[in-house]
This record gives structure tokens, sequence and C-alpha cells, in this order.
């Protein structure tokens, strides 16, 4: 188990590296121009457009330029804008221009909003979610069930935008049966914070959850006719314990992986929820950086995006081997 | 309710010992209701073997309804078995054996099931009972041992973690309770090394310690019948005789009944001391193992047996039965073997065809039934089919 465990480690570290390497390359070596985005298009002389490309260290060779900025994720470095020179510490992502501030400090303001919005989001799915589906393929083939499965597919071919924005407008502004969106740190007041949350959790949530009430449902009707499904039942266990010990338990493995690249996903920039109920997420900062061109802030999302992918890919990893002694061999 | 099975048995009063009052292990249930001992009296003190049954079954018929129609997978099937004793259900994919044996465990989908008839287990029964009550009885009073070990063992749990659940769903002891259970069936089905193969999932067995390890489970709660449904067919040949042993042991040990469904009569000359031979749902012959190995009344039986290579006829080609078995959806007229069965012109008009043949004893009082409206069915066998078998 330790050995499967560092073994994953390792490969997921390489990724991470990769990842480095590609996003670097993308941005800083490929024929854009970092500097001339940051000047804009109107009054940027050539000295001041020469100014920041030093400032960004852009004149250095690329080699130069990508050693200092992976030092800096380990042991930060400085920066100087306007003869002032401002000190980025580890881990540091670059420095916005734009902000005047660090990356790092601008991802770690909204990274709490939708670590919030995701972990509420993972609970409803993956109760509702899969406890709805689990119930629907115990009850197979009955009127509810099909019931159940037409209207989760109706749901889900609305676009999620579309819900989404009918219920703010019609449910938190028109008819304001549900509070509106809104963050409040949790440490200035949890019921704010929770209050805020409230709508746009249920929101992805239940829509997401017609995805995943379908995924446990296929799931659970394979698990439930495997032969030790019936040994389960011959020992006189009671359908309770059957279902949701025996079936799933191995019902939730294809589950778990949709669920590992979705929250992977919803936390790289969940960016309809956010802009819609109004949360200051990563998703809202990839979108506001992409409109300014505030190229270090993109860069810094872009990585951390990939670094919690590569992070869940490998949580998920060991929640397999957790529920499934086989996969440790592999 | 008079089935030609019950007819037939009028006249057998010595097989009915055992069912009268004061007199075998049925009774106390019999006297507490005396519904089922004047039931009793009538149908069931039947065995081949002439001892007090301890599973009865009468005229059970199990229905699937299906888009296409009423799937009749078991059609009017009655048997029974005493304690200590072996009745081997015999016959092809799909001619009911398995789905008769899953509803003696109560475990078809009440919604999807039609079932009719009556099983009694030591007096109590099965049929209608309530899911709360059939549980008290599934893995206790009587266990199932399945067909292929891989796919039975639930993957994810660990074997002794199986093991001692099946004791704690019917007895209230602690964990530590339940794993030296656990441990000292693992060592008693012959695996050795239990307090290791404990911890290890079903993957890391072989395909016969895994057998064994599923023979533990089931034997855990000291049931009184064991349905052994094809416990060998997914083993290794060597394997194989070993399980049996292992059964044929355990049986003496426990003394419990066990319901050994096989296609294999090998196994069946091995183990059984009933036969019950069934073709489409149907009881087609039923006797002692004696009987129906060395006497068998019935053509399907005779292509059965003609089946079974012999080194003795090896320069002779095999003899399968020709065609396969019918839909269930639509069973041919008369007897349902009639269109495979090669004899059906020695029988007068076109009696095979129109009308289905009763289960009789087959010379005219005792136990071994079949189903067949051949009238010389023993000068046939005698004269050819006998030689063939070699």
């Amino acid at each position: 188990m330790l050995y499967f465990v560092a073994r994953r480690l390792v490969s997921a570290l390489s990724v991470v590296l990769v990842t480095l390497i590609a996003t670097f390359a993308l941005f800083f070596i490929a024929p854009t121009d970092p500097a001339g985005a940051i000047c804009g298009d109107r009054n940027c002389t050539q000295e001041r457009y020469n100014e920041i490309k030093q400032n960004l260290h852009l004149d250095k060779p690329k080699v130069q330029q990508f050693a200092e900025y992976t030092a800096g994720i380990f042991v930060g470095r400085d920066f100087e804008t306007s003869g002032v020179v401002q000190h980025c510490s580890a881990p540091c992502l670059g420095f916005s221009f734009k902000n005047d501030r660090p990356v790092t400090q601008m991802l770690a303001d909204r990274l709490p909003v939708t670590v919030s919005l995701v972990a509420g989001y993972a609970v409803i799915v993956l109760t509702i979610g899969v406890y709805v589906g689990s119930m629907a393929a115990k009850r197979r083939g009955t009127f509810g069930d099909r019931a159940l499965m037409t209207s989760t597919l109706v749901v889900s071919s609305v676009p999620y935008y579309i819900v989404a924005l009918m219920i703010a407008l019609y449910l938190t502004i028109l008819y304001p049966i549900l509070p509106r969106g809104g963050w409040t740190p949790p440490s200035e007041s949890v019921g704010k914070w929770f209050l805020g949350l409230l709508t746009p959790w249920l929101v992805l949530g239940i829509y997401s959850c017609t995805s995943y009430a379908r995924y446990s449902r296929g799931s659970m009707v394979e698990t439930l006719s495997e032969d030790f499904i019936r040994t389960a039942r011959a020992k006189g266990l009671s359908d309770r314990v059957v279902t949701y010990k025996h079936a799933l338990r191995s019902g939730l493995i294809p589950v778990i992986t949709i669920f590992g690249l979705d929250v992977a996903g919803s936390l790289a920039g969940a960016i309809f929820t956010e802009r819609i109920f109004d949360l200051p997420g990563l998703g809202v900062l990839v979108l506001d950086s992409l409109n300014n061109y505030d190229l270090p802030v993109i860069m810094g999302t872009v990585l951390v995006a990939s670094v919690i992918l590569v992070v869940m890919n490998f949580l998920v990893d060991i929640a397999y081997s957790i529920i499934d002694p086989r996969v440790r061999l592999a | 309710m008079t089935t030609p099975e019950n007819e037939g048995r009028k006249d057998t009063p010595d097989t009915m010992v055992g069912t009268v009052p004061g007199d075998g292990p049925v009774l106390p249930d019999a006297k507490r209701n005396p519904s089922i001992a004047t039931r009793e009296r009538r149908d069931t003190a039947y065995t081949p073997s002439g001892e007090t049954p301890y599973l009865v079954v009468q005229d059970l018929t199990v229905q699937f309804p299906t888009a296409d129609g009423l799937v009749s997978a078991v059609n009017g099937l009655s048997y029974a078995v005493p304690l200590g004793r072996t009745l081997a259900i015999v016959g092809e994919s799909g001619s009911g054996k398995s789905v008769s044996s899953m509803a003696v465990m109560g475990l078809h989908d009440r919604k999807r099931t039609k079932i009719s008839g009556s099983i009694q287990l030591g007096g109590d029964e099965i049929v209608g009972m309530p899911e709360n009550e059939l549980m008290k009885v599934r893995g206790d009073a009587v266990a199932m041992v399945f067909q292929d070990p891989q796919s039975s063992l639930h993957p994810l749990y660990t074997v002794g973690n199986q093991i001692s659940e099946a004791y704690r769903v019917h007895h209230k002891v602690s964990k530590d309770v339940a794993k030296k259970r656990a441990l000292e069936m693992l060592d008693l089905v012959g695996i050795p090394n239990p307090i290791r193969r404990f911890k290890q999932y079903p993957h890391e067995f072989s395909g016969g310690m895994r057998q064994r390890a599923m023979i533990a489970m089931g034997l855990v709660n000291d049931p009184k019948l064991v349905i052994a449904d094809e416990p060998t067919t997914a083993l290794d040949v060597t394997v194989q005789a070993q399980i049996l042993d292992l059964l044929n042991n355990l049986q003496k040990e426990f003394g419990s009944a066990i319901v050994l469904i096989t296609h294999d009569l090998g196994v069946v000359a091995e183990m059984a001391d009933d036969v019950l031979v069934m073709y489409a749902g149907r009881c087609v012959e039923y006797g002692t193992a004696e009987d129906v190995l060395a006497r068998p009344r019935m053509p399907y039986t005779w292509g059965l047996l003609e089946s079974i290579p012999t080194v003795s006829a090896a320069s002779e080609k095999l003899r399968p039965i020709k065609g396969l078995p019918p839909s269930l959806l639509s069973l041919p007229g008369g007897c349902s073997f009639n269109p495979r069965c090669p004899y059906t012109d020695r029988v007068k008009g076109e009696r095979c065809t129109t009308d289905l043949p009763e289960l009789l004893p087959v010379d005219g009082a005792g136990a071994h039934t079949s189903r067949c409206h051949l009238h010389d069915k023993a000068s046939i066998y005698e004269a050819e089919v006998a030689p063939r078998l070699g």
C-alpha cells in the first residue's frame, strides 16, 4: 500500500513538472507579448515598454527566465516596478503589475470562495445524487424510476447557465424565496457565509445531481445483478445492508472517477456559478484577468488548476486503492 | 389438490413412515399446525429413499412475466429431501433446476416472479413467507453454495470478513467471537493457514480455495439444508473431486440435507442418494440414485447417460441428445421432450405430441417415477440403450 502511494506520488509530481514547463512555454516562449499586453495599446512609449520588459525579466534568456520563475515558487523572488522593489515571497507565482500584487496573494484571496462552493457541492452530489441513483437502481423499471430518469434527462439537457440564471432571477430576486448569493468569509460570520452560499450550492448541486443520479444508477444496476449480491442476500442480510454496504461499495468506483475530475474542474473555475451568484472565486479571477491581459495571473491560475487536477487524480487513486484491494496490485 | 404425482402415491403407504404424528422430526410443527399435518400425511412423506423429509417441495411453479409472455421456468415440481441425504437435480441449462432452488431460498424478486405451490422447510412454509422472516431462514437453516466462487464472493471484502459477517447475521456475537468461528470454519474446510487466509481477499485465493471458502461461509451457521448450485462446474477437474469429498465429509459431520444441482452425471453418481431429472421446468424422472442411474426409465435420462464419454466406448462417437431444449415461452404440445425423443414412433397414435405424460411409478407402485408414454421402457432400455452405455 505504501509502495503504491509512493509510486503514484512520483508520477503525480512528474506531471506537475511537465505542466509547469508547458504553461511557462505557452505564456512566455510562444509568440505572445506579455510586456505589450501589460503596456496596453495606447500611450505606451517605447521607454515604458522596455522598462516593463526589464521588470518582467523578459530581456533575459528564456532558460534563465524559467529558472527564476521556478525558483520563485520555492524561495520567492523580487520584482522591480518603477524603481520600487516588491518582494514576492514563496510560493511566488509571479507578480501582477496591473493589480500591483503578487499572484499568489490574489489566488489565496479567491481560493476559499471556490473551495467553499465546491465543498458544499461535493456533499450534495455525493449524498443526494448517489442516493437517488441507488434508489432508482433498486426500483429499476418501476414508474418512479422511469419518471425520475426522464426528469433528470430533461433537466440536464437545459444548459446550466440558463437554469442558474433563471433561478437567480426568479427565486432570489423577483420572488426571494432563496437567499441571494454572496461571499462573507466564514471567519467573519459563519451564518452569513452559509446563507450566501446556500443558493449556489443548491443550484450547482442539484443540477449536477441529475448527472450523478444517472451515473450511480447505471453503476448500481450493474452491481446489483452481480453474483456476490445474490450471495449477500443468500446470507440473510437485509435489503438495506445488501444495497448500501455490499452493492454501493463497488457501485461507487466508477462514480468516484467522475467525481474526482468533476471536483478538480469546478475548483479550477465554476465560472458560471461564481459570476451569477456574485462569488469572487477563482473562475471570476480568471475571467477578469483574461479581460485585462493580466498574463502572470492567468499563468498562475492555470498552474494552480493543473496542480489541483493532479492532486485530485492522486486522491482518486488513493480512494480506489482503499475501496478496491485489487487496485493496489496494479 | 390432486396432481398426477399424488395419485401415483396413494398406493405406496410404506413411504409414509415418519409423517404419522409421534414419529419423526416433522412432528412438533405438525402438532402446532394441524393443516400442515394433514397435508404432509397425504402428500409429502414421499422420498425415493423413504425417509422423513426436511425439505418438502410440493407442486412448485415459478413463472416470470416478460414482455414476450409468461415464462414458466418451473412447472409442478415436487420433491423431498431428508436430513443427511443428498438429492441431485439434473438437467440441461434452462431446465429450471437453479430457478427452483432459488425459490427454496426465497431469492426471487417478488415483483417479477409468480410462485405457487408449497415449499416446506422443517414444516415452515417458504412460499409467501414475509421478507423479514425469510431473512432469518436464509443463511441460517438453509445455505447456498454457488457455482462460480470467483464472482460469488465480494471482491472488495476479505474472505474472513465475509465469513464472519455471515455468522453475525444470525448470531448476536462480538467481532472476535465471529472471527474465531470463521477461523474454525476455514480450518474445517481444509484451508491451510487460516489466520493468514482470513485477512486475504478472494482474488488472492485459487479457484479451489475460493470454493472452500464459499463452503465455509455457507456452513458457518450449521444449516440443516445446503443447496449446492453446480459447486464444481467452475473448477479444475482435479479440484472437483476434492470439493465433492469435502461436501460429503461435511454432510456426514453436520448431518445436513443437500440439494445438489448439476448437469454432471459423474458428480451425481458420486454424491447423490436420490436423483431428480428435470426437463423444460418439469420433473421427468425421480428416484434413488441407484434406480435412476442403473434403471433409467425415460428417454431424456437415457440421452443424458449416453452423452457421457466413457473410456470403454472410446471407439464410438459421443451420442449427444439431438436438438435444443425448447423455449419456455412456447413449450411443445404433449411431452415437452417429444421433438428430441427418438422413441416417439413406439407410442401408439399421437399421444407424445398431444398428451402430457404423468409422472407415474415405473413399475406400477414403487417410488421410482418417470414421465413417459412408452409402455416397454424397461425392455427398450435393457435391449437398446444399456448396451450402448458400455
